[in-house]
């Protein structure tokens, strides 16, 4: 496939995979956090783990937007198709992640609840176009890269004059998570986290542009390679900041520039801005509550805000005690630790969010990396 | 062929509906098996119009296997549910290395169900059913009423008979065997995603459904030493591979490189966030047998119309854990995992 095969060219790999081995020092270790979901899956997706030398470790970050959202949100969204009748139209990975007392959007639907599965926000505003006696709200999560097709669709909606459209907004913001993560006791004081530098966003970083990553560079030392979402993309930052680490280099670098600029997408970011405000808290699972982390739709725009037009009313909700999903996303702590791993927490009955979504570090670790531990065993047998 | 009274009007198969007299056990259901499933379907057991058909088999074994069709859409390019649920049924039964011989056909209408549609399921089943040498000897007709069915489901169940000395199994696989597979994956679902609601995109891809029982056929005449046959159909080629890992109790090695995908499939695929070793496929069948005769099997595999992009794909290891793996093209190792349900889309 033109565009695509070039970026998984086995032979490639192998020469940038020597020349990891032949860079990265072996007196030291690389701990690099790959931030974006898209990135945990490409890793296991391809198996570049195994390219990759014993002392440069991949720890995953939390950009998996339906891994990050809190029980309750998603509650919320069930309470809307259960309670008040609404069409709720969703993407297609949200559909099974488990709410409160194991209840799925899939399951809501199984009991009655009118859920659609959408593969574009567009889609349902054609539903609430379709229905006009219906109220329909979209299921709006994601990162700033899924954050300018919803603030259109809001436009779309006045401007086509809908009354029974609204948005119920979960968008978050992935600096703030990169903050929360350097902010975090476990970088910080604690030191249990020894993290040498990030794997920037994709998807994200055409939208926001590689600019607003400069600080972590500045502030905290760590030095970031934006990379495209393809395995070549990937070996290719791994090689570009082994060399900032061993160069003492802490800089934005951008491997992905056929598609990210320093700017981002003026255009987008501008109608971001005119749609949402930033929250002034917003809960991650995993994270917990983090300043200034989220999107919520402007006042000019509350008729298609569905928190403000449904009576829904947020509830923090609890996680199971032994998850370690905390540990997991500041990268102090891998999968196989965790003592739900695999035994009560696996992909078909998820417990914690780095389990529930493909992108989640627990759930690609065990859908593709499980043979990892029978090599491990081996070894050590 | 006699009908078994003369009905004042003819079936309306042109605007007519399905009522709920069509499924009572009325005048109005034998009106709609006389001019419609008699008339399609024609062979001297059906004819006789006994509530069951009775044969004599040859020699061998007996294979038997049912499947129920409830695809949506009913029509999609390079088939429709008719020929798909002989399709289905058949490859089930050839997969034992059986010659597959008869058929049953029940049926399941929604009242108001266009007879028009309704014929043309029922032609494109009889087409199926004579290009796979099999008739449809007994059959079933019910009517629920309008919003408890979708159109039309289709359940049909298979009998054919296998050669003593054929020994095809899940559990017979063993450590060494070579994994052939027929053609292309995943046709048969992205053509029928590219139809679902919401998500209609252009693509001459077409399903891949058709019935395997002549190239199964040539096979086994000239390697009777195949272990086992499946045809990797919901859950795709990964399925198939789990569930023979569990049966035999072995692991499966295969090569992405060596996986042949049409670029339309995979170009649908990435832009869905799907993996083609998860889609359904309906005319495909992947084979186990021992290394020594894989090069052979292939060679024949290819020689038919059915096996022309035939490719030795992988092979199977010891490993107690059972796990399917697979080099991928970049070189690395992962795990082909058993997934619990249909694949969603990814958000990015």
């Amino acid at each position: 496939m033109k565009y695509v095969d070039e970026y998984r060219d086995g032979k490639l790999a192998r020469e940038i995979a020597e020349r990891i081995r032949t860079e990265a020092l072996p007196s030291r270790l690389y701990n690099l956090m790959e931030f974006c979901g898209g990135h945990t899956h490409a890793i296991f997706r391809y198996g570049i783990p195994d390219l990759l030398p014993d002392n440069v470790n991949m720890i995953h970050g939390p950009g998996c937007p339906v891994c990050v959202l809190p029980i309750s949100r998603l509650d919320t969204a069930i309470e809307l198709a259960v309670t008040h009748g609404v069409i709720l139209c969703s993407y297609g990975d949200m559909m099974r992640v488990p709410g409160s007392r194991k209840r799925s959007l899939l399951k809501a639907r199984a009991e009655g609840a009118d859920v659609r599965m959408v593969y574009s926000c567009m889609d349902a505003l054609k539903l609430a176009q379709d229905n006009p006696d219906r109220e329909v709200v979209f299921f709006a999560i994601g990162f700033e890269t899924t954050t300018p097709p919803t603030a259109l669709v809001i436009h779309q909606a006045r401007k086509l004059g809908l009354k029974n459209f609204s948005v119920f907004c979960n968008h978050v913001l992935t600096p703030a998570a990169i903050g929360s993560i350097l902010d975090s006791p476990e970088a910080g004081e604690l030191g249990l986290l020894k993290l040498d530098g990030f794997v920037g966003p994709a998807h994200v970083s055409t939208v926001i542009g590689s600019q607003p990553y400069e600080r972590f560079a500045e502030e905290y030392s760590k030095p970031i390679v934006i990379a495209g979402f393809e395995p070549l993309d990937l070996l290719q930052a791994i090689l570009m900041l082994i060399r900032q680490v061993n160069d003492g280099r802490a800089e934005v670098e951008n491997e992905f520039s056929r598609a990210v600029t320093r700017q981002g997408n003026e255009r987008a970011k501008q109608v971001v801005d005119e749609t949402f405000e930033v929250r002034e808290s917003f809960e991650w699972r995993g994270l917990g509550f983090v300043p200034l982390s989220a999107l919520q739709i402007r006042p000019e725009f509350a008729e298609f805000d569905a928190e403000k037009r449904f009576p829904v009313e947020y509830r923090s909700s609890a996680e199971n005690s032994a998850c370690e999903c905390g540990p997991i996303l500041h990268g102090v702590k891998s999968p196989r630790d965790c003592t739900l791993f695999g035994a009560a927490c696996t992909p078909e009955s998820p417990l914690g969010p780095c389990m529930v979504s493909s992108e989640g570090a627990c759930a690609a670790y065990y859908s593709y990396g499980r043979h990892q531990d029978s090599l491990i065993a081996k070894e050590n047998a | 062929m006699t009908k078994r009274t003369e009905y004042s009007h003819a079936l309306d198969l042109q605007n007519g509906r399905v009522e709920m007299a069509h499924g009572s056990g009325g005048k109005a259901m034998a009106q709609l098996i006389d001019e419609l499933f008699l008339q399609a379907f024609s062979n001297p057991w059906l004819e006789q119009m006994n509530d069951q058909a009775c044969f004599t088999l040859p020699s061998g074994r007996v294979v038997m296997a049912t499947d129920s069709h409830v695809i949506s859409p009913l029509f999609f390019p390079g088939g429709d549910i008719g020929s798909l649920s002989v399709h289905g049924t058949v490859n089930d039964v050839a997969m034992s290395g059986a010659v597959p011989k008869y058929l049953s056909a029940g049926f399941i209408l929604e009242e108001g169900f266009p007879l028009a549609d309704l014929q043309r399921i029922v032609q494109s089943m009889a087409r199926a059913a004579e290009d796979a040498g099999v008739a449809i000897v007994t059959g079933d007709t019910k009517v629920v009423e309008r919003g408890k069915g979708d159109g039309c489901f289709i359940n049909t169940t298979g009998i054919g008979v296998v050669a003593e000395q054929l020994n095809l199994s899940g559990n017979r696989v063993q450590p060494g065997d070579k994994i052939l597979l027929s053609g292309t994956l995943g046709d048969h679902g992205v053509a029928i995603m590219s139809l679902r609601e919401g998500l209609t995109f252009d693509t001459s891809i077409e399903s891949d459904s058709q019935s395997l029982h002549d190239l199964v056929a040539a096979m086994v005449a000239e390697v009777p030493g195949i272990n086992c046959m499946r045809d990797p159909t919901r859950g795709g080629l990964a399925a198939t591979l789990n569930e023979i890992a569990q049966s035999s109790g072995v692991g499966v090695t295969i090569y992405e490189a060596n996986i042949p995908v049409k670029l339309q499939v995979s170009a649908a695929c990435e832009f869905l966030g799907l993996d083609p070793l998860y889609v359904a496929n309906e005319g495909k069948l992947v084979a186990f047998c021992p290394a020594d005769k894989a090069e052979q099997l292939l060679a024949i595999m290819r020689k038919h119309p059915k096996g022309k992009e035939a490719a030795i794909i992988g092979e199977v290891t010891a490993d107690p854990l059972k796990f399917v793996q697979m080099e991928t093209v970049f070189g690395g190792r992962r795990m082909v995992d058993w997934i619990s349900a249909e694949q969603l889309p990814r958000i990015c």
